[in-house]
């Protein structure tokens, strides 16, 4: 077309006007760490795996996930998920059922057959680890994976640790756990049963480059209570060491529990199972200063237990015990009142905490043990180079996922110290927190919830308490995810930039901003879902 | 419901795209080959809620007539902004010609389309005429109306922005209650545009009995392409008003552009329906309710409203302006299911 | 074939045989014969592949025929007097941006007071809009001024108005050659636009150009005309091969070879001129006419070659630009820059008064003795004028003009003058 001079003109002809040139601000894509991901003590990826959950990708999901923590079946039961209380949707509706999820995928690689694929080459590197706890099975997998021999030595005759001999069936059904320490094993992983190491010093010598202990804490803490001989008083580490056993342990038909954690709630809850009629907690303080979790107070209610909140035990008699009552001071410290109580009881079980047994390091210079955890720096080694530890032994918290995260934690300080360097952790993103998000843009959808086995069979059988979900509520929670801080292509930015100055690459690729057009508006800030755009001031 | 939203899936349908959508319920504007009707290089200012509305109007009528479309424009700044030489922005076959006769000279495209195609000449082409408030409701109203009552095969789509921009933000017949342009400026005993002028054209629209009328905003990207989407599937005058915030005019930064029309329409100060034959045929419900302060504050149109002494009077009279409209449209919160 | 017919049905049937593709019609008088004859035409389908279009105002009738002759069709649309200033933004628009539409406008007054009758304020009001404006004496000249019209402004891609008298011409009824179907088509090849809204080659019409290209654009529009000037008589010449008379051309001479004295005109009147002349030349006045039909593109050096031999002129015209006096006189005067000549202006007509041989006769003969004013109101009624100028003095709230004017000239109501 011969075209009239200036007042006709060819299309899209614009582009030579480049209008990246008014800004003043400029927008740039970030990854912001998501809170439930700063909250996971095992440093699990979670807004990673979730975005592969959310298409129904549940393999990809699962590798995903077991990049970080090769137990999801596991911790997708007993997982105390700090990352649903970090959960930016807990601001609109309820957080996402991050663990639910975990679980899911968990399972699904059980059923499925889904096993562990090895990226780095051999370094022909041979790591002891002693123990088969979480941290123990958690340092072996990670080692394996960078390339290394992790060479279990157990000194129980099964393994898993406390995930065995501490926590109850009904809540970590034992296939689970045999399934997922089976697929280590496939991986590559040496586990020697029934070998117990004395002292290390002389079995790292057996051609082993480096060592992580994790041992945990096995000895039970006593108190001393005035008892009568017939009396039956026991601990919390021996109830449920023996419930794994043939023997289950012989409790009576009143049982008192004492102690205030997780594990005295557990022990109760054995006993319930076991046949006691009456299964009651002494705690010296009150529920809000339990240290147990509320929903497994809650369960343990829900079940029979009972607990008798300020008390104390003074002494325990042959059929009975005395407590004594107790009230808070206006610090909130319990004291004695001078009131006295006696309650029926057959047994009485201490879950007073637990201490590890550190024999086998003796005699290893530049170890430092305080209150009876060995200490170590940030890569998790210990004052005795090439001698890392984790899990129960080196911290307080003695939880599962604490103890994965310590295990992957010393595994990447170890691949580095065997390469005579030192682990450096990549820095941390800014956390994206609720304020940095638009929410508006998420669909309404409260939490699935799990189903819970009825009562009676929870009083009654050792039955897994909470189900899993189904695939498509587990996708549907997966869905629930706002993916904080991280874009999930929902193509926002690309759509309301008013000057088409998005550029879009692709599925999986994201976007990338064409500063050639950009006029610095910063609606795709504003309207980007997860916050994972911010906008920087233009230099020149 | 002028389409069916997707029940859930992350954010459903009120992102621009949702990677977890099959291919087909994806939008226009999520398409990595979306059309681009208006093109980068624009003189739009920064956050423009009219460039953004036009692209998602013209795009989704490319869309739906297989690119065979045809736009007149009205003069104001749409057109001050996509086409000064020796520099276009289109890439569809554009012109323009007035101010007030966008309406007619679509009618003219519309005709000589029907002509050609009877001879052979052209294919099924569409037309869409476009312009702002001013261009629509006061000066291009005669055409419009003309173009309406004749039934023309045309859609006409306003950018309502609620004032002259261009020119420097005056008053239109679009400009909302209270709302202070250079024209009603906020002094005096009654600050800002006056309360019981102005028109609402969807209902005018409506009373000409042409085959669809809608409105939609900015905010509301799968509803405003379904709109345009269905207005194609119709022969005849076509009308739909979308709401497209100003940052210039209504004084609010650049980036809030899309959360001024999502709070428009959550207010209830803009009713989002649509009506087939002059009736009501749906309504897009209001989501999360808000006093109409939430849309007025963050504007410095209105911020006469919110000095030392708040103008409660005048704040309540805009909130019985909206709650007119929720009675009216029926717009009421509805929980959304899932 | 030859046919006795009105003016306003001739050239309807004219633009019908240009096969016209989109027609906007919104009535005035004395234009609305045409489109209502076009649109029966439509209705009962002897005119197909055409749009009629009622449209709601003139404002709309040239922007609907905007829209459409862009969109690549045959555009065609009429008005008259006040529908043409209310179509004039548009009217600058279809010009400015190269739009070949022609229109018929059927001259009339313009008002207040409102008048219904002819003269040529209307046309001579857009002599600057860029559109080529061409008068036509009779309606044989009317209909083939149409025909010639659209190739003229296709070819240009510029629009095109035909102006023909109202009344005198749209509604006397006159025998005229009607041409054929094959005529027309020989003559008039079918449209190709030279832009045009095409999805297969988009581009954008109605750039807006600021002070670095407006000035070009507009030299541009100029050449245009220019062009015109040359293209306007080999059209005619054409048109005579096809149709095997002459019509058309920028202008007609009448008895100029000798004349000392030519009297210049655009339109009807120019018939009541020759008849004088011919009276005049029997009294053996040396006396001739020069009529314009090619008011713009105003072909100056035709009109200073036809003037040179004589020794005054007369511009009769039948508008009057208030304040100075004649418009087409003002353009004669800058043709024959130069060359030394009297020129007289007579402004007639104006509002529909009847231009009689008695008047011209005696107007001419002053103009020979150049007696006459450099201005002259033909048939003015002084005392009526002087009588309301002197009332104006008198009172400040004197009344209406034209009411008191009325009762001076001693009508009832305008239909009796």
């Amino acid at each position: 077309m011969e075209k009239p001079f200036a007042i006709t003109l060819n299309p899209g002809s614009s582009l030579a006007n480049h209008t990246g040139s008014w800004r003043t601000v400029r927008p740039e894509y970030v990854s912001r760490l998501p809170p439930c991901n700063a909250a996971c003590p095992a440093g699990e990826n979670i807004q990673g795996w979730l975005f592969h959950a959310e298409s129904g990708d549940y393999e990809q999901a699962w590798r995903a996930l077991t990049e970080n923590n090769p137990l999801p079946a596991i911790m997708g039961r007993v997982c105390y998920h700090p990352c649903e209380n970090g959960c930016n949707r807990q601001y609109v509706d309820a957080s996402v059922g991050i663990n639910s999820v975990e679980r899911f995928l968990g399972d699904e690689a059980i059923k499925r057959g889904w096993k562990f694929a090895t990226q780095a080459p051999i370094s022909g590197k041979r790591v002891l680890v002693v123990g088969s706890g979480p941290a123990g099975l958690s340092a072996a997998y990670h080692l394996t994976r960078l390339g290394h021999q992790a060479v279990i030595y157990e000194a129980a005759e099964l393994a898993g640790g406390m995930m065995r001999f501490g926590i109850p069936k009904y809540r970590l059904p034992r296939e689970v756990l045999d399934a997922e320490i089976q697929r280590l094993v496939d991986f590559g992983v040496e586990l020697h049963l029934q070998t117990k190491v004395t002292n290390i010093l002389d079995t790292l010598k057996k051609g082993f480059d480096a060592v992580f202990l994790g041992v945990g804490a096995h000895i039970a803490k006593r108190a001393y209570i005035p008892a009568g001989d017939a009396n039956k008083v026991l601990d919390a580490v021996s109830v449920l060491h023996n419930m794994e056993d043939a023997s289950a342990p012989m409790l009576g038909r009143k049982v008192v529990v004492y102690g205030g954690g997780n594990t005295a709630i557990d022990v109760a809850r054995t006993a319930k199972r076991l046949g006691a009629e009456e299964a009651i907690i002494v705690y010296r303080r009150t529920r809000d200063k339990m240290p147990a979790h509320d929903f497994e107070v809650e369960e343990a209610l829900q079940e029979g237990i009972s607990i008798k909140w300020l008390s104390t035990i003074k002494e325990a008699g042959e059929s009975d015990i005395m407590i004594e009552k107790m009230a808070l001071d206006e610090n909130g410290f319990p004291q004695p009142t001078g009131e006295f109580e006696r309650i029926e009881a057959d047994s009485v079980v201490l879950a007073l905490g637990q201490d590890t047994d550190l024999s086998l390091l003796d005699n290893v210079p530049g170890l430092i043990v305080d209150k009876g955890l060995i200490q170590v720096d940030k890569g998790m080694m210990t004052g005795h180079p090439g001698v890392f530890a984790g899990g129960d032994m080196a911290n307080n918290e003695r939880t599962v996922t604490v103890a994965v995260g310590h295990g992957k934690k010393a595994a990447r300080a170890i691949d580095a110290w065997l390469r005579g360097e030192t682990y450096a952790p990549p820095p941390k993103h800014e956390i994206a927190t609720f304020e940095r998000m638009n929410p508006w843009y998420y669909s309404d959808a409260p939490k699935t919830m799990r189903p819970v086995l009825d009562i009676i069979r929870r009083q009654s059988t050792f039955d897994e308490v909470l189900g899993g979900l189904d695939e498509s509520n587990a996708q549907f929670e997966a869905r629930r995810c706002m993916s904080c801080g991280n874009c999930f292509e929902c193509d926002n930015c690309y759509g309301v930039c008013p000057d088409n100055a998005v550029i879009k690459l692709g599925p999986g690729k994201g976007f990338k901003f064409n500063y050639d057009y950009c006029k610095g508006c910063g609606m795709c800030v504003a309207e980007c879902p997860c916050g994972a755009i911010r906008t920087v001031p233009e230099e020149n | 419901m002028s389409f069916q939203p997707v029940k859930f899936y992350q954010t459903g349908t009120f992102t621009v795209g949702n990677r977890l959508l099959p291919p087909e319920e994806r939008s226009v504007q999520a398409s990595g080959k979306r059309f681009n009707s208006i093109n980068s290089g624009h003189r739009a200012c920064q956050g423009c809620g009219e460039a953004l509305g036009a692209r998602y109007a013209i795009d989704a009528a490319m869309e739906a007539t297989d690119s065979q479309l045809i736009a007149a424009n009205a003069t104001g700044c749409l057109e001050v902004f996509s086409t000064p030489y020796p520099e276009t922005s289109w890439q569809i076959p554009w012109i323009h010609s007035l101010f007030g006769n966008a309406a007619a000279v679509a009618t003219g495209i519309a005709a000589a389309m029907k002509v050609k195609r009877a001879k052979g000449k052209v294919g099924d082409v569409r037309v869409v005429a476009q312009g702002g408030d001013g261009g629509t409701t006061d000066i291009g109203f005669g055409c419009l109306s003309g173009m309406f009552e004749r039934n023309d095969d045309v859609l006409y789509i306003c950018y309502d922005n609620g004032g002259y921009m261009n020119t420097g933000v005056q008053r239109s017949s679009a400009t909302p209650a209270a709302a202070r342009t250079a024209t009603t400026p906020a002094v005096g005993h009654d600050p800002g545009n006056v309360f019981g002028q102005g028109k609402f054209l969807p209902a005018i629209a409506m009373a000409h009995d042409i085959p669809y009328v809608a409105t939609a905003t900015v905010a509301d990207l799968r509803d405003l392409e379904a709109k345009v989407r269905r207005a194609m599937e119709f022969r005849g005058a076509r009308y739909i008003h979308i709401l497209v915030p100003c940052p210039l005019g209504w004084g609010t930064p650049s980036h809030d552009t899309i959360k001024m029309a999502r709070l428009a329409k959550e207010t209830g100060i803009f009713p989002v329906f649509e009506a087939e034959h002059g009736e009501v045929k749906s309504v897009l419900a209001i989501r999360r309710p808000l006093p109409v302060e939430e849309y007025l504050r963050p504007q410095k149109r209105f911020a006469h409203l919110f000095g030392k002494s708040p103008a409660v009077a005048t704040i309540a009279r805009i909130q019985a302006l909206a709650d007119k409209n929720i009675r009216k449209y029926r717009l009421q919160a509805r929980q959304e299911s899932h | 074939m030859l046919k006795q017919m009105e003016g306003s049905r001739a050239v309807a049937e004219a633009i019908a045989l240009c096969r016209p593709e989109v027609i906007c019609a919104y009535p005035i008088s004395p234009q609305t014969h045409i489109v209502e004859a076009l649109g029966e035409m439509v209705k009962e389908e002897t005119l197909t592949e055409c749009e009629f279009i009622n449209v709601e105002s003139e404002f709309a009738a040239m922007s609907v025929a905007i829209g459409s002759s862009a969109g690549g069709a045959r555009s065609y649309t009429a008005t008259a007097s006040q529908g043409l200033l209310f179509m004039v933004e548009a009217v600058y628009n279809a010009s400015g941006l190269g739009l070949p539409i022609v229109m018929t406008v059927a001259n009339r007054a313009i008002g207040a007071p409102i008048n219904i009758w002819n003269d040529h304020s209307d046309s001579l009001s857009q002599r600057d809009c860029g559109w080529i404006q061409l008068f036509a004496e009779t309606n044989q000249e009317a209909l083939d001024l149409h025909i010639q019209a659209f190739k003229l402004a296709e070819e240009l891609s510029m629009p095109v108005m035909v102006c023909m008298d109202g009344f005198i011409l749209t509604h006397a009824y006159e025998r005229v050659d009607m041409p054929t179907q094959a005529q027309v088509d020989a003559f008039l090849p079918p449209y190709e636009p030279r832009q045009v809204l095409d999805t297969n080659e988009p581009v954008s019409i109605g750039a807006m150009v600021g002070p670095e290209a407006f000035m070009e654009v507009r030299y541009l529009a100029h050449a245009k005309q220019l062009q015109a000037l040359e293209r306007i008589p080999q059209l005619a010449t054409e048109f005579q091969t096809v149709f095997g008379r002459e019509s058309g051309g920028l202008i007609h001479t009448y008895q100029t070879e000798d004349a000392e004295t030519i009297v210049i005109a655009m339109g009807s009147v120019l018939g009541t001129i020759k008849d004088t002349v011919d009276v005049m030349r029997e009294a053996g006045h040396k006396i001739g006419v020069l009529g314009i039909t090619s008011y713009r593109p105003f072909p100056l050096t035709a009109v200073a070659a036809a003037l040179k031999n004589c020794k005054r002129f007369v511009v009769l015209e039948k508008s009057l630009a208030v304040g100075i006096g004649g418009i087409v006189a003002t353009d004669v005067r800058m043709a024959v820059t130069g060359m030394g000549l009297k020129g007289f202006t007579v402004v007639a007509g104006l509002g529909g008064r009847a231009i009689t041989m008695k008047s011209l006769k005696a107007l001419f003969e002053k103009a020979m003795r150049e007696e006459l004013e450099l201005v002259t109101f033909l048939d003015l009624d002084w005392k009526a004028v002087n009588k309301q100028l002197d009332r104006e003095k008198a009172h400040r709230r004197s009344g209406p003009v034209a009411e008191a004017l009325l009762r001076d000239v001693g009508v009832v109501g305008a239909r009796n003058y």
